[in-house]
């Protein structure tokens, strides 16, 4: 655990999901951010840039994929690493996600174990780009 | 060219009007002792009524419809 | 009286010149600069009408009948103006099948039939030959006219032929004709120098008759007015003038106008000169009022010559007919006694040339080599070349018609026979008329008909006209004439059946034209054309709707060789020419060179027409079928060949239709598959939304189970929050699965309905029963307007139910948060129940109002966040309404809330649903 924790955003709709996530990760000592829209995700995305964020693709104003092409173009935003939530599960929509410079992604319903797994191999920094598991 | 052409019709029709024209009752009307410039009726009116179909063919047959 | 060495130089210098023209013309022509190709030269070789008959005839024929003289005139006047109609459509038919003689046009019409070819060659050249005698009769009478001149005129018919001068003008006629009538054989038969001196003696004759006629009336007299005043003084002349003449009987006047109409269609020289001399058919145009003209200019005179012939010489002392010649001599005018001398000549020689050369075809082609073809053991069908016997044949023939011609004057001499062959030789060829012209118009018209109509008006023509007319010159007892054939009172040929009161000509055109006209109508009409006839007819009556050349090869059918046809043709026409012939077949067909022509039904075609034009249509197409194997055409498959060219129009109007079906069923089908695609996209989207609807409450159900499990220290706080959203999402999924099946039960209509009478208000009260609690809970306010008296709906109560607390959870749902307030009102309408559920929330847009019946689609609150719900409340709500003939809708206006309405119909008669 590093001296400073973890910046991490959770954009997420769903209420009560966003509420565990917010559980899980304020748990493991991450400082915890959360937006319930695409366009609140990018407000905090400028203000305080995380280290990680973890973003549903099925958001209201803008979805995942786009919020996800727009981190990726912005050089500031380089070393922030990207998770997608997908409730889908379409092998399409996870190609596309990891075509558009997400570095992991967690269908769900998830395992919580699971999750924090990925959250911290991300975060350790030699958790890019896991294949699927 | 052929056909009920305008042209063909007026040729018709001109036909049928010399037929009147040179025919029984209408001759027996200028059948008489007048003259016209010394010339029998009978004469000058055929005569007459000749050239004029005539005319009217040319006119038909030269008369550049547009 | 006139030195006989200078008529005689004068006359045969002129026949000299006409050779001179001629020459050149062909030479022009040759050469390929043609001097007849223009209107003025065709109407000028029309002229050939006005004979020497014209030229001499009508002086006399007006010194005796007045204005007797001018129907001769205005028939063919008349005709100009339908032949537009007539004249061109032969013309055009002609060129189409190389015809070359009104012989081959009849024959060709009704199925290329031998028989009738032949038929019309007699009646032409009986009809004919003896007009050609006249002809000789009037040059023989002028030039002893000029000779014997003043005193009484002796025929010189008494003298031995090898004395006589028209002897020898007949037979450089026959000199001319053969040297510019059958220079070659030619599929087109023109001969252009020819027609040149025809042309050009038709300007002699009417510049002759017109300055006699100036002579006369100016020179004389002083004007038209002097000469018929003074003819008015004399009594005999004056009776001439004002009654019309002796001849001023109207039936004589109409039926010389009709007899003269056809004449000027049907003469052997006006079709030879109209018709196959013709360059261009253009130049009919001019020549329907030029030719008219013509005929005008050469008239006026007429009156005044005949009126001062009568008055100048004493009653009876000079032959009416010689006027022209005489009144010039008398007043000592020797040479304009010699122009009209000239003139008269050219009248003669300009219808014996033209006349002989048309008859000379007819009989080579119609008679002669029918016979000798059919002749098998002369084996002319093997023979290698018989252009050189062709040409034998058309000279001979001319030599032979001319003959007759001079036999025939030399032999009738004065005879009545003679004097009045003009218009016995006009009713003659008026033989023609039903078969020509109906042939031209009916399509019906059959050979038999044609054969059957031509003979009998041929027989009466003879019996009623040619007879008496040889009884009168005393070679027939006259009693044939006054008792009739063995004294049936009823056969008198000049009153058949006892009709009396006509004149001879105008009796036997009637008579003629009966029987005529009935028989070709009636055995026309007898049966069936053949196919062979069918197809002419449509060839001959259709010809402007077909294309030009090789139309005629639409009813061939055959097989052959191009060596054999070219073969065939250079048979008949010489190698040379027939090589051009190819040539030019080759050129038309777009085809490089001959070697490369291939032999196929518009070749046979064009064949059979090149050797149509040297030897007529019948016989070309018995050669052309010596070296083809043909495939004889049943009638019904004539009739659908040209069934065919009318039914292309209605094909392709079918085709169109049936391409604007195919393109409309091809957009209903790309409309399908459009529908389908996107009914899969939905399935799919359905499927992928119901997936994402179940996995949402599951992910929370397992993240917080997993939670709970993992910290067991969590403080009881936060343990029943988090097992409150558990039984939440718990609850939220079940009743997705509910909806999700319960949506698939009705639309697959596999759903349970319990229909009954249904009281709508109890139904309301049971739903605000079941939501009361979060209407409190939300502090909403519920209005409910109920009428006293609400007539009963059928419907599955449960269901009604279901759609009422769907549509008042939804209301609670999106009304304002401050002053919440729904309102419900029922309403019993004429025919319908309707229900309005209005709330006070923001509204929903235009574009939303339709989406949202729409499964899983939902209007996203951005203010509160994701609207709770299923997304298909409203799309089960509407199935259950519209099961039972309702209607489920809402109107909005975004900001102020929105009114969900939905009707169920009532029953007919609403007395016995009434509620209490």
């Amino acid at each position: 655990m590093s001296a400073t924790p973890s910046r991490v955003l959770i954009v997420e709709d769903e209420e009560s999901i966003l509420l565990s996530l917010e559980f899980l990760l304020g748990k493991e000592g991450y400082t915890v951010n959360t937006a319930r829209d695409g366009a609140l995700a990018l407000r905090e995305l400028q203000t305080q840039p995380p280290d990680l964020v973890l973003l549903d693709v099925m958001l209201p104003l803008i979805d995942g994929f786009e919020l996800c092409r727009l981190i990726r173009e912005n050089p500031e935003l380089h070393a922030t690493r990207i998770m997608l939530l997908t409730a889908r599960g379409r092998e399409a929509e996870i190609a596309r996600g990891m075509a558009l410079g997400a570095d992991a992604y967690l269908t769900k319903p998830f395992s919580t174990r699971d999750l924090m797994d990925k959250v911290r191999g991300l975060l350790s920094g030699n958790g890019t780009r896991q294949p699927a598991s | 060219m052929i056909g009920p052409t305008l042209k063909g019709q007026r040729l018709v029709a001109l036909f049928l009007l010399g037929c009147l024209l040179f025919n029984f009752p209408l001759l027996a009307l200028f059948a008489g002792n007048a003259r016209i410039w010394g010339i029998p009726l009978i004469y000058f009116y055929i005569f007459a009524a000749w050239i004029a179909i005539i005319a009217l063919m040319a006119l038909i047959i030269e008369r550049k419809d547009r | 009286m006139l030195s006989g060495a200078l008529i005689v130089v004068l006359s045969f210098a002129y026949v000299g010149m006409l050779f001179a023209i001629a020459y050149y013309g062909d030479k022009r022509a040759d050469a390929g600069r043609s001097i007849i190709a223009n209107p003025y030269i065709y109407t000028l070789s029309l002229a050939v009408y006005c004979t020497s008959w014209t030229f001499y005839g009508s002086v006399g024929r007006a010194a005796t009948s007045g204005i007797g003289f001018l129907p001769i005139y205005l028939g063919p006047t008349l005709m100009a103006a339908l032949w537009w109609y007539v004249l061109l459509k032969m013309i055009r038919i002609s060129k189409a099948n190389r015809i070359t003689s009104i012989a081959d046009f009849i024959a060709s019409r009704y199925g290329k039939s031998h028989v009738l070819g032949g038929l019309v060659t007699i009646i032409a050249v009986l009809g004919i030959v003896p007009y050609i005698a006249l002809q000789l009769k009037a040059i023989s009478v002028s030039f002893s006219t000029m000779l014997q001149y003043p005193n009484a005129v002796a025929s010189t018919a008494s003298l031995p032929f090898l004395q006589d001068n028209t002897f020898y003008i007949a037979m450089l006629l026959a000199a001319f004709t053969i040297l510019f009538g059958t220079r070659h054989l030619d599929a087109t038969e023109r001969h252009e120098g020819l027609v040149a001196a025809i042309a050009f003696e038709s300007i002699v004759k009417l510049v002759a008759f017109i300055a006699v006629g100036v002579f006369v009336t100016y020179g004389m007299f002083d004007g038209f007015g002097d000469v018929f005043a003074k003819a008015a003084a004399v009594p005999e002349l004056n009776a001439l003038l004002i009654q019309g003449g002796a001849a001023g009987n109207y039936t004589t006047w109409a039926s010389l106008t009709v007899l003269s109409m056809l004449a000027i269609i049907l003469l052997p020289r006006q079709f030879q000169v109209a018709v196959v001399e013709n360059v261009n058919e253009r130049h009919l145009n001019k020549a329907i009022w030029l030719f008219p003209l013509y005929l005008f200019a050469i008239n006026i005179f007429v009156l005044p010559i005949a009126l001062g012939g009568l008055m100048h010489f004493p009653a009876g002392s000079v032959d009416a007919d010689t006027f022209v010649l005489t009144l010039p001599m008398s007043e000592q005018k020797t040479w304009l006694a010699l122009l009209a001398f000239v003139g008269g000549l050219s009248a003669a020689t300009g219808m014996v040339i033209v006349e002989t050369i048309a008859l000379s075809t007819m009989v080579c082609n119609d008679l002669v080599m029918p016979i000798l073809l059919r002749w098998k053991f002369l084996r002319l069908t093997e023979s290698r070349d018989l252009s050189g016997l062709l040409l034998g044949i058309r000279r001979s023939a001319i030599v032979v018609v001319l003959v007759l011609g001079y036999g025939y004057f030399y032999l009738a001499g004065e005879a009545y026979a003679l004097v009045s062959i003009g218009l016995i030789s006009f009713t003659a060829v008026a033989q023609f008329a039903p078969a020509m012209i109906g042939g031209l118009f009916w399509k019906g018209g059959t050979r038999l008909g044609a054969l059957c109509g031509l003979s009998a008006g041929f027989l009466v023509w003879l019996y009623s006209l040619l007879l008496p007319s040889f009884a009168k010159s005393g070679w027939l007892p006259i009693t044939f004439l006054t008792e009739g054939i063995m004294g049936f009172d009823l056969l008198k040929p000049q009153q058949l059946f006892g009709l009396d009161g006509l004149d001879d000509i105008s009796h036997c055109l009637f008579w003629s034209m009966i029987v005529n006209v009935g028989c070709y109508v009636g055995f026309s009409l007898w049966r069936q054309p053949t196919a062979a006839e069918h197809s002419q007819a449509n060839l001959f009556v259709d010809v402007f709707r077909h294309v030009a050349p090789g139309s005629g090869s639409r009813f061939w059918r055959g097989s052959a060789t191009v060596a054999d046809l070219q073969t065939l043709l250079s048979r008949f026409i010489g190698p040379e020419r027939a090589n051009e012939a190819f040539a030019a077949y080759a050129r038309s067909q777009g085809i490089p060179g001959i070697e490369q022509v291939t032999a196929n039904a518009v070749l046979v075609h064009y064949v059979e027409s090149q050797i149509a034009g040297a030897i007529g249509s019948a016989s070309a197409r018995d050669m052309v079928a010596s070296v083809v194997v043909e495939e004889p055409l049943a009638l019904d498959e004539v009739m659908a060949i040209i069934d065919e060219a009318s039914q292309a129009l209605a094909y392709s109007r079918q085709l169109e239709q049936k391409s604007r079906e195919l393109e409309a069923a091809t957009n209903e089908l790309r409309g399908a598959n459009q529908r389908l695609q996107e009914l899969d996209r939905l399935k799919d989207d359905f499927i992928s939304t119901v997936t994402h609807e179940l996995r949402t409450p599951l992910t929370s159900i397992r993240a917080f189970s997993e939670i709970l499990s993992d910290n067991p220290q969590l403080e009881s706080e936060q343990r029943s929050k988090f097992l409150g959203i558990i039984t939440r999402e718990s609850e939220r999924l079940t009743r997705l699965i509910n909806q999700v099946l319960d949506l698939a039960k009705l639309e697959s209509g596999a759903a349970d309905w319990h229909p009954s009478e249904v009281d709508m208000r109890e139904v309301l009260d049971d739903a605000v029963a079941a939501l009361s609690q979060i209407y409190k809970e939300r502090h909403i306010t519920l209005d409910t307007r109920v009428p006293e008296y609400l007539p009963l709906v059928m419907a599955d109560r449960d269901r009604i139910t279901q759609v009422m607390l769907n549509l008042l959870s939804n209301a609670a749902n999106f009304c304002d948060k401050e002053n919440s307030r729904v309102s419900v009102a029922l309403i019993a309408e004429f025919a319908v129940l309707r229900v309005e559920i209005t709330d006070n929330g923001i509204g929903i847009s235009a574009a939303d109002q339709t989406v949202i019946f729409e499964k899983f689609r939902q209007v996203s609150d951005m203010s509160s966040g994701k609207p709770r719900g299923s997304g298909l409340g409203l799309a089960i709500s509407r199935e259950i309404i519209q099961h039972f003939g309702g209607r489920l809708w809402v109107e909005s206006t975004p900001g102020t809330g929105a009114k969900f309405s939905f009707t169920l119909p009532l029953p007919r008669n609403n007395a016995n649903f009434l509620a209490a």
